[in-house]
Formats: structure tokens, C-alpha cells, sequence
């Protein structure tokens, strides 16, 4: 890879995120347009949830890392520490594997 | 910062985004060694796998471009992959543009720092000032993890294997897990991850990498919806409600 690739795609990555921080964000919205703004986290971090958890490159799939997320999300739900969900996410994941 | 207890409701008090961002980036680490290894694989110098880290800076738009070099694609084949997998960022940014503020050049310095982590870092938080410090501490947090993690790895310190042997791939997951709950407290915030979890996984089989979680975007046009008379406004922050 060359490196005049590399300095484009650093562009075109950042362009994406001042684009949005700098560009477009900071201004004054109507409020429906700003209630859509402020929803786009909710739509978007389930959705990557989602996809990290029950897809492997363009198929659904349903392995290890559905046991360990599922035991996140009980343990998120019983409101335990982060660090806690997070050791129990990976953990379950790999035990999973390792029996699998 | 003193937290107000309403009577009655006890509140799901946010992570502390320090000891948070430091667990998430030692996930991020063990990747940025994968990432390393991977890229120098690929046939990156070590000097450009750390470029790459450095100033592109959003992980699975990097092991896309390296992944399609790797297998002998096209330079515009990997940096389309790349390009599409860092198009979500856009979305974040706009979405944190209320939380980062001051001079032009803190808020282009924090644009670098715009990525899956720090939103969700940020906006798991209740009150501004410890959303700003959530998008900091994680950001700074995942850029010196993963830029440290790609440094090992493309100097050939691949000392502890794949990261998913120890299920790190699902730390991501379950982390979001854990920081996605204020979004869901009301009503058009669930309706709206309802809608972007569907989007997005209809999609996996037919769109390219990336555009899924992008399309997911479209599930905030329930909030144009006008809310009903007596129900909480959703622009109120999670534990400020009566």
C-alpha cells in the first residue's frame, strides 16, 4: 500500500468526522431536526451491536459471541460494573469457543 | 459533581469514563497488536501501519484496507471498503457536535478522536460536563491503546495470538451493551434502536461492509414524530426528568 494511499484514506476518514463534528454540527436545528440528531447514538449503537455480534462479513451467524453478549446484557440489565459486563462478555465468548 | 437522586427512582448511574475507557482500551490494544501484525502482513512498512493508526484512526476502516490488500485487491477497492466502513463517524460527529465545543482548533483536534467508543462514552453520560469528559478520556484512551497496540504488532511483538482466543472481539459488543441503556430509556429511543437493529442486519447479506450500521441512521426520523402532551421530551437528559 503507497504511501499517497494511506494520506487519502487519513483524508477522506477525517473529512468524514469534521464533516460531521465541525461542518454541520454546532449550528442551531429545528427542534424535529435537532430530535433527530440526538437519536442518532440510539439508532446507531444497537445497530453495531447487532452486526459485531450476529454477523461474519456478509452472513448471519449465530456463535460464541451471541452467548457472551447475551450474558452482557444480562449483567448491564442487573446493572453490574462495566468493567464486570465487559470481563463477562469476553469471557463467556471464549469459553463458548474453547468448548465449541 | 454531586449526582441529584430523585425520590422513588434510582438511577443507572453511568461508568466512571476513566476506569471504562481503560478497560475498553486494553481491548482496543490487543487489536491494534492484531492490526500490526496483519498490516506488515500485507505489506505495510512498520512505519506505515503506525501512519495508518495514527491519522486514520478507525480500526475496522483499517483492517478493511489491509484486509483487501492483503488478498491482492485494488488500492481503490481497499480504501472504498475503508471509506464506507468510516462514513459512520460522519453520524457520530454530528451527534456530539453539542458535547464538544469551544475553539475551532479544539474541535478540529477532537474530530481525530470521533469513533464508535468515544460517542458511546460520551453519550452514556448524563450531564454535559461528564459527557465532554467521557468523549475525551475514551478517545485519548483508544488512541494511545490502539497506536501503542499497532506499534507492537508491526515490530513483530505478536506475543498473545489472536485476540478472539480470549473473546475480545465481543468485549466491543458487550461494552456498548453497557453504555447504550440511557438511549433506551425512552420510548423513541427504543423505537429508534428497534428500527436501526433491523435496518441493519436486513442489510448485512446485500449492502458492503459499512453501510448497514450507516443505514441505521434512517430510524431517527421518529423523531420527527411530535411528542404527546405530558411525555418527557427526548432531548432531556436521562436522570434530569421530574
Amino acid at each position: 500500500m503507497s504511501w499517497t494511499a494511506i494520506l487519502v484514506l487519513a483524508a477522506g476518514a477525517y473529512g468524514f468526522k469534521v464533516l460531521g463534528l465541525v461542518v454541520l454540527g454546532g449550528r442551531q436545528l429545528p427542534p424535529p431536526v435537532a430530535r433527530c440528531v440526538a437519536l442518532l447514538p440510539a439508532a446507531l449503537l444497537p445497530a453495531l451491536i447487532a452486526v459485531q455480534t450476529l454477523t461474519t462479513d456478509d452472513r448471519w451467524v449465530i456463535d460464541a459471541r451471541a452467548a457472551g453478549v447475551g450474558a452482557a446484557i444480562v449483567a448491564a440489565w442487573r446493572r453490574a460494573p462495566f468493567p464486570l459486563v465487559i470481563l463477562l462478555g469476553a469471557g463467556v465468548t471464549a469459553a463458548v469457543r474453547a468448548l465449541a | 459533581m454531586a449526582e441529584v437522586t430523585p425520590p422513588g427512582d434510582e438511577p443507572r448511574l453511568p461508568p466512571d469514563p476513566v476506569t471504562a475507557s481503560i478497560v475498553i482500551g486494553l481491548a482496543v490494544g490487543a487489536f491494534g497488536i492484531s492490526f500490526g501484525v496483519l498490516a506488515v502482513a500485507s505489506g505495510l512498512s512498520p512505519a506505515q501501519a503506525s501512519a495508518m493508526s495514527l491519522l486514520v484512526f478507525t480500526g475496522a476502516s483499517q483492517f478493511a484496507a489491509v484486509g483487501v490488500i492483503g488478498s491482492g485487491g485494488s488500492t481503490v477497492a481497499a480504501l472504498g471498503s475503508a471509506l464506507l466502513l468510516a462514513a459512520r463517524n460522519g453520524a457520530y460527529g454530528l451527534s456530539l457536535s453539542d458535547v464538544v465545543r469551544g475553539r475551532l482548533a479544539t474541535r478540529l483536534l477532537a474530530a481525530q478522536l470521533v469513533i464508535d467508543e468515544s460517542t458511546a462514552m460520551a453519550t452514556a453520560q448524563h450531564e454535559p460536563a461528564a459527557q465532554r469528559r467521557g468523549f475525551w478520556v475514551a478517545g485519548a484512551s483508544v488512541f494511545v491503546f490502539w497506536n501503542l497496540g499497532t506499534l507492537i504488532g508491526a515490530l513483530g511483538g505478536d506475543a498473545i495470538g489472536r485476540p478472539e482466543t480470549f473473546g475480545l472481539d465481543a468485549a466491543f459488543p458487550a461494552g456498548f451493551v453497557a453504555l447504550v441503556a440511557p438511549h433506551l430509556r425512552n420510548l423513541e429511543g427504543r423505537v429508534a434502536a428497534a428500527i436501526g437493529v433491523t435496518v441493519a442486519l436486513l442489510l448485512v447479506p446485500v449492502a458492503p461492509a459499512g453501510v448497514p450500521v450507516l443505514a441505521a441512521s434512517v430510524a431517527v426520523l421518529v423523531g420527527l414524530r411530535t411528542p404527546a402532551a405530558g411525555e418527557a421530551p427526548p432531548d432531556l437528559a436521562p436522570g434530569e426528568g421530574p
